[in-house]
């Protein structure tokens, strides 16, 4: 069994794939600064990206490669609108706190 | 998998760390710098995992293009300094985050490892992908082919997001 010495079990990349999905879930969840929030959505996509590429080599199929593809797409239209919609609610609040984004309250 | 554990023990310790560090600093800039290494060390595995146009993207797109305009935005709206937004949150909602994403954690792993993953023989084998100009070649060739519509789509979601980004960002023409 020399092979397997070089060798990782699949599920043990995707283990990885998760953690650092639930690493970016807590971000979201604890963090209230708006630009951090936003990181911590790019590092949960990347943490998907990462899950369809192993697939796409588990299963010997591109598909996994082709949407990891359209999903960076996806991610750079994503951040582009997001940091747009920063910039007006700074230009509104004045801070980059989600806690002091109580407009309807008043 | 047919992967070197090493370089992948490497890459997935520094990203594990990193995002922590992503999640845990209080200076917009130093988890925009940590978010950049994260990146990075997802680049390197995406090339042990043989997807070498995706690990390029990644770099160009993630590393180059979207963290310079994170960094722009903290630069421009002057929030360099560090935030205690962590200490002023509830002492139970990090708790529960924390339990939560742990319990899920777990759950996640359990399932991965209990599932059976039956590998059908794809067209992509590693010699196939060799044989046939390698993988950016492959990837190429594919979209081109069978993925010309969403490659299509994607032009146009590109367009909604700069006329979007613009019409958002701009200063309202007769306010201020």
């Amino acid at each position: 069994m020399a092979l397997s010495e070089f060798q990782v079990e699949p599920w043990l990349v995707l283990a990885f794939c998760s953690a650092i999905f639930f690493i970016g879930l807590a971000g979201l969840l604890i963090r209230r600064n708006i630009l951090v929030i936003l990181m911590c959505i790019e590092l949960m996509l990347n943490a998907v990206n990462l899950t369809f590429v192993t697939f796409s080599k588990i299963h010997n199929h591109m598909g996994g490669q082709m949407s990891v593809f359209f999903i960076i797409t996806v991610a750079a239209a994503e951040s582009a609108v997001g940091l747009g919609l920063v910039i007006a609610m700074f230009r509104t609040v004045r801070s980059v706190d989600t806690d002091e984004i109580q407009l309807l309250k008043q | 998998m047919d992967i070197s554990p090493v370089f992948f023990y490497v890459f997935a310790a520094l990203a594990i760390g990193f995002s922590l560090s992503v999640i845990l600093k209080k200076n917009p800039v130093g988890n925009a710098f940590s978010l950049v290494m994260v990146f990075f060390a997802f680049a390197g595995i995406y090339a042990i995992l043989g997807a070498h146009l995706i690990a390029a993207l990644q770099v160009l797109v993630y590393a180059g293009a979207i963290m310079v305009l994170f960094i722009f935005v903290i630069m421009l709206l002057n929030a360099d300094e560090p935030s205690f937004d962590m200490g002023r949150s509830h002492i139970g909602i990090k708790i529960g985050a924390g339990t939560l994403c742990a319990i899920l954690f777990c759950t996640f792993v359990w399932a991965i490892k209990e599932s059976p993953i039956n590998i059908p023989a794809g067209r992509f084998t590693p010699e196939a992908i060799q044989a046939s100009g390698g993988n950016t070649q492959v990837v190429s060739e594919l979209m081109f082919s069978e993925y010309i519509l969403p490659f299509e789509l994607t032009s146009v979601l590109l367009l909604a997001a700069i006329v979007g980004a613009v019409a958002i960002a701009k200063r309202k023409l007769g306010k201020n």
